[in-house]
C-alpha cells in the first residue's frame, strides 16, 4: 500500500511501481481533473503541483513520491474555483473544448507563484502547454488579468452579462 | 485524515461516484431527468415550475460554442429569463424513436447553427405561443394583447410566469405556423454574451468521455495493425495473463488486439508486453515518397474530373503574354484532438448502450447497432463531452465499433476503451494529401487571362461515402472554387478558368480534418495568386480588387483586413505583409498577417487580422474565439503538420514528432467580425483555410522566399 498526500489529505492506493501520478489520480482516487494528452510529458494536460512546482504527472511515477510531499491537482487549486486565474478565466470565457484548461491552469497557478507579474516572455516560457482549439490569446490576456497587470476593461474581448 | 483506496475501494467509491455523473444521462423528456414532471412545451423547450428552462440541444458540443448559440437562438424567441436557462442533450435513440424530432445531429461542415436555426427558433417561439395562449386563456384576454420578456407573460397589470403556465401550456395544441422574428429585432441573439459551459472546465468537474466511471467498469487498450490493411496473424495472450489486474485479451475485428484490465494503465502497460505477429497485407511498403510521385504524375494526367470550366483555357494559356506556373503541395495531417479517442460500452444479447465523445450521435448510434448486432431500437448512445472534434469525431466512429466489439466479449461489463496517443497518431482518419499544379496567362497589360488549377490527390469522398462519387468526381474537393452558390462560391472573375482533379487515393484512410479541402486549396490559389501579381509587378491586393469587382462580400473581407492591417501604408523596419481571402462553409472570410523573419531565417507572426462575414452573427466573442482558434488550427499545419508513411506505419507517434502551435508562436489576433445579413454561414472553419496563405505571403514579401510545400519546418527561410 503507497501512501501520498494529495490536495491536503493523505490518501493510500495500491499501484505498481512503475505507475505515474496520472493515473494513481484518475483510477486509484478518481480525481479526473487531470488529464491524460501524451504520456510523454509533451502537452502538459497532466500538470499539477508538486510542493508548488508544476510537474507533468504522465511521466511522474508515484512510487517516485513521499507523502511528505504536497500534491495539488486542479480539483485541490482553490475551495470554490476562487483562484484569481480561475476568475480570471471566467471573465474572459478562455475554454473551449476545455480539455486543456485544467493543465493551462495549473501551470498558469505555478508561474503566479513564481511570478506574480509575468511579462509575455515569462508566459511564453513557462505556459508550453498545447492547446488544439486555439485559447492561446486569452490564456495570456487572462493571466495578465489576474496578475492585475491589465483591468477587464482593458482587454479588447467583449463579454456581455451571462451566469454568475 | 487518510483515505483508503485499494482496488475493491476504488470500484466501490466509483460506483459511488457514479450515480451523480450519471445525473448527466436522464432520459430527458421522456422519463424522470433533472428536468422534473412538467411536460415538455415541444422537443426543444421544456419548463419546470422552478422557472428554470430546459432547452434541449441536438448537435455537439466541442467547443465551438454551439451548444450556447443554439441556445441563444431558442431562447430569444422564447423570450425566457437567460439566467435561468439551463442544457441538455436528447439521446440519438431518443430521436430515432421520435422520428428524429431533433432533426440531424451531426456537428459537421460548420454546419450546427446555420443548418438548425430557423427549426430550434421556431421551437423557441412555439413554445411561447403555447405559454401566451394559457395565460390568454386564464385571463379571458385574447392572445395579441399579451406580452412576454424574461419567462413572464403580462396583461396590463396581470402577470404569470412561464413556471406557473408550463403544465397547462403543454396540454394545448400548438399553431400551425409561426413568425420569427427578424434579426433587427434580437435582444439576446446577436450578443457577445457569455458561455453557458464554462465553470465545469475551470475546476476539473468537466467529465469527459475519457473521465467516465460505471459501476463494475474495466479498462480496455487497443493496438490496431500499424499497416493499414493489415491484419492480425496471432498473439500470445497467455503472456500477458498473469500480469495485475488483466481480464481479458481479446482480437477486435480482423486487425486489432484489446487488452482488458481494472484499470487502463494496467491494460496498456500488458498491451505493451503482449507478443503479436501481424499479416502485414498489400501495403506494407507503402510510403510516402512513392505517394508524392504517384501525386506529381498525377499534376499532368490527361484525364481528370472537371470541377469548373469557362472559357477556353487552352487557347488563353497558348495566347498569353507571359506564363506563370507553379507546384504546390500539402500532407497529410492528424487532428490531434486532445483527447484521445475513447468510448465505453455494456452489451447484453439484448440490449447495447455507449457512452461517448461524439460529433454525431445518430452516427455513433449505427455504428453501434452494427457492431452490436442488435437492432438500433435496441442500441443507445449518451454523448458525453468532446475533449476536441475538428472532424474526427464525425463522420467514421471506428473507436465505438471497437468498444463494442471488446464489451461484446464481457457480457453485462461496462469496458471504456481509451486509445494512448499512438494509437491516436497513427490510426487517424487524416487529412487527405494532394499537390496541385496551377498555370496562369497573363496579357502584356498585366491582366490574368487563364487559369488552369489541377488538383491532383485523395479524395476523402472516395474514402468515406464513395457512394458520392459521381462518374468518377468527388464534388468535395472543389470547396471554395464552385462557379457559384451559397456554400463557397470562387470569387475571381477570370475569362478562361480550368479547375480539375485527378484522383488519386493512397492507402491511407481519410477524414474531415477542420476546414476540410478549403485549407489546401486556399493555399494553392492564394499564394499563386499573389505570384501571378507579383510576375506582373502589380500590388496583390489590386490584382485581387480587380478580380473580385463583381464580388462585393468577398471584396468587402478583404478591404476591411487590408484597411486595418494598413497596407501600403509605412510600417515598422522588416514587418511585411500577406494576403488571403476565400468563401467556405457559408461565409467569406479574409485575413492580413504582418510577420518578419530574421537574418538567421527564424520567422515571427506578430499578429493577424481577420474578417469574417457569416451573415448573421449570434455570438460574436465567440465567433472571436472561433476565429482566433482557427489560426492555430490553421498555422499547426502551415508551420509543422506533417504525416508520413515508410514501411507502411505512420512515422508519426505522439506531439514530439507532430509538433503543434504553442502559446509562443501564437500571433496577435485582431477580429473583424461584420455580418451583413441575408443568409447564415459557419465560423468554426472558414477562416483556418485563409491562415497558411496569409502567412506564406507574407513570408515571401519579407524574404522573397515562396514556400510552396509545406510544412514550413521543413523549409528553410533563409
Amino acid at each position: 500500500m503507497a501512501e501520498l498526500t494529495v490536495n491536503g489529505k493523505r490518501v493510500q492506493f495500491e499501484a505498481e511501481a512503475d505507475t505515474p501520478l496520472l493515473w494513481v489520480l484518475r483510477e486509484q482516487l478518481s480525481l479526473t481533473g487531470t488529464k491524460y494528452g501524451c504520456g510523454v510529458a509533451q502537452c502538459g494536460a497532466c500538470t499539477v503541483h508538486i510542493d508548488g512546482a508544476p510537474v507533468r504527472s504522465c511521466v511522474m511515477p508515484a512510487s517516485a513520491l513521499t507523502p511528505a510531499q504536497k500534491i495539488t491537482t486542479i480539483e485541490g487549486l482553490s475551495p470554490t474555483a476562487s483562484h484569481p486565474l480561475q476568475k480570471a478565466w471566467d471573465a474572459l470565457d478562455v475554454p473551449q473544448c476545455g480539455f486543456c484548461q485544467s493543465g493551462m491552469l495549473m501551470a498558469a497557478a505555478a508561474l503566479l507563484k513564481a511570478k506574480p507579474k509575468p511579462t509575455d516572455a515569462d508566459i511564453d516560457a513557462a505556459m508550453t502547454n498545447i492547446c488544439r482549439c486555439g485559447t492561446y490569446n486569452r490564456v495570456r490576456a487572462a493571466i495578465h488579468l489576474a496578475a492585475g497587470q491589465v483591468q477587464r476593461k482593458q482587454i479588447p474581448i467583449v463579454i456581455e452579462g451571462g451566469r454568475a | 485524515m487518510s483515505a483508503v483506496l485499494s482496488r475493491r475501494g476504488f470500484l466501490s467509491a466509483t460506483s459511488a461516484v457514479s450515480g451523480g455523473l450519471l445525473v448527466g444521462f436522464h432520459v430527458p423528456g421522456l422519463t424522470q431527468g433533472a428536468a422534473g414532471p412538467t411536460p415538455e412545451l415541444n422537443a426543444w423547450v421544456q419548463v419546470l415550475p422552478d422557472e428554470s428552462v430546459v432547452i434541449r440541444i441536438a448537435r455537439s458540443e466541442m467547443g465551438q460554442g454551439t451548444l450556447t448559440g443554439l441556445a441563444q437562438l431558442v431562447a430569444e424567441e422564447l423570450e425566457c429569463d437567460w439566467a435561468r436557462v439551463k442544457t441538455e442533450y436528447p439521446t440519438p435513440g431518443q430521436n430515432l424513436a421520435r422520428n428524429r424530432a431533433w432533426g440531424s445531429m451531426s456537428t459537421g461542415g460548420s454546419r450546427g447553427i446555420r443548418d438548425s436555426h430557423e427549426y430550434v427558433r421556431k421551437g423557441g417561439a412555439l413554445a411561447r405561443a403555447l405559454l401566451i395562449q394559457a395565460a390568454a386563456n386564464q385571463w379571458n384576454v385574447s392572445v395579441v394583447e399579451c406580452t412576454t420578456a424574461a419567462g413572464v407573460v403580462q396583461h396590463g397589470s396581470k402577470r404569470l410566469s412561464y413556471g406557473q403556465l408550463a403544465a397547462e401550456a403543454a396540454k394545448l395544441a400548438p399553431p400551425a405556423d409561426i413568425q420569427l422574428k427578424p434579426a433587427s429585432a434580437w435582444k439576446l441573439a446577436g450578443r457577445p454574451i457569455k458561455r453557458l459551459d464554462t465553470a465545469a472546465k475551470l475546476d476539473g468537474s468537466q467529465v469527459y468521455g475519457m473521465d467516465l466511471s460505471l459501476p463494475g467498469m474495466l479498462n480496455a487498450a487497443i493496438k490496431d495493425c500499424p499497416v493499414f490493411g493489415g491484419k492480425v496473424k496471432s498473439f500470445d495472450a497467455a503472456a500477458v495473463m498473469g500480469r495485475p489486474g488483466v481480464k481479458k485479451v481479446v482480437q477486435v475485428g480482423d486487425s486489432a488486439v484489446a487488452v482488458v484490465a481494472d484499470t487502463w494503465w494496467r491494460a496498456k502497460t500488458a498491451l505493451e508486453a503482449l507478443p503479436v505477429v501481424w499479416d502485414e497485407g498489400p501495403n506494407a511498403a507503402q510510403n510516402s515518397v512513392e505517394t508524392a510521385a504517384i501525386l506529381r504524375a498525377g499534376l499532368d494526367a490527361p484525364e481528370a474530373a472537371v470541377g469548373s470550366s469557362q472559357g477556353d483555357v487552352k487557347a488563353a494559356l497558348a495566347g498569353a503574354a507571359r506564363r506563370v506556373e507553379a507546384v504546390y503541395s500539402y500532407p497529410h495531417q492528424n487532428h490531434a484532438t486532445m483527447e484521445v479517442m475513447n468510448a465505453t460500452a455494456k452489451w447484453t444479447p439484448e440490449r447495447c448502450e455507449v457512452w461517448t465523445p461524439t460529433q454525431n450521435g445518430e452516427a455513433a448510434l449505427a455504428a453501434a447497432a452494427e457492431a452490436s448486432g442488435l437492432p438500433p431500437a435496441q442500441c443507445e448512445v449518451y454523448k458525453l463531452h468532446l475533449g476536441g472534434g475538428f472532424g474526427r469525431r464525425g463522420a467514421v466512429h471506428d473507436w465505438v465499433r471497437q468498444a463494442v466489439a471488446i464489451a461484446k466479449e464481457l457480457p453485462g461489463t461496462p469496458v471504456k476503451l481509451i486509445w494512448s496517443r499512438e494509437e491516436d497518431m497513427m490510426h487517424g482518419r487524416f487529412h487527405p494529401v494532394t499537390q496541385c499544379k496551377l498555370t496562369a496567362g497573363l496579357d502584356a497589360a498585366g491582366k490574368l487571362t487563364g487559369l488552369h488549377m489541377r488538383i491532383s490527390g485523395q479524395s476523402i469522398i472516395a474514402g468515406i461515402f464513395p457512394q458520392n462519387i459521381k462518374d468518377g468526381k468527388d464534388p468535395a474537393v472543389f470547396q471554395g472554387l464552385s462557379a457559384g452558390g451559397a456554400e463557397g462560391a470562387l470569387g475571381y472573375a477570370v475569362p478562361n478558368l480550368l479547375i480539375d482533379h485527378a484522383m488519386r487515393n493512397p492507402a491511407v484512410p481519410p477524414g474531415f480534418w477542420r476546414g476540410v479541402n478549403l485549407n489546401q486549396n486556399a493555399v494553392y490559389l492564394e499564394c499563386f495568386l499573389d505570384e501571378v501579381a507579383h510576375a506582373a509587378q502589380r500590388d496583390p491586393l489590386e490584382l485581387r480588387r480587380e478580380l473580385l469587382a463583381n464580388s462585393p462580400k468577398h471584396l468587402a473581407v478583404l478591404n476591411a483586413v487590408a484597411a486595418k492591417a494598413g497596407w501600403g501604408k509605412p510600417r515598422a523596419k522588416g514587418r511585411h505583409l500577406g494576403l488571403a481571402q476565400i468563401m467556405g462553409f457559408g461565409s467569406y472570410v479574409a485575413a492580413c498577417a504582418e510577420v518578419s523573419v530574421s537574418k538567421k531565417g527564424e520567422l515571427k507572426i506578430h499578429r493577424i487580422i481577420a474578417a469574417t462575414d457569416p451573415g448573421h452573427a449570434v455570438n460574436p466573442q465567440q465567433i472571436a474565439a472561433q476565429v482566433e482558434g482557427s489560426f492555430v488550427y490553421g498555422l499547426s499545419a502551415a508551420l509543422f503538420g506533417e504525416i508520413t508513411l515508410k514501411d507502411g506505419r505512420v512515422e508519426q507517434q505522439n506531439f514530439d514528432t507532430y509538433p503543434v502551435m504553442k502559446m509562443a508562436d501564437m500571433p496577435a489576433v485582431e477580429t473583424i467580425c461584420m455580418p451583413s445579413g441575408g443568409f447564415w454561414g459557419g465560423v468554426g472553419e472558414p477562416t483556418i483555410a485563409v491562415a497558411a496563405p496569409a502567412v506564406l505571403n507574407a513570408i515571401f514579401a519579407a524574404t522573397g522566399k515562396r514556400i510552396r510545400d509545406l510544412p514550413l519546418r521543413k523549409q528553410s527561410l533563409v
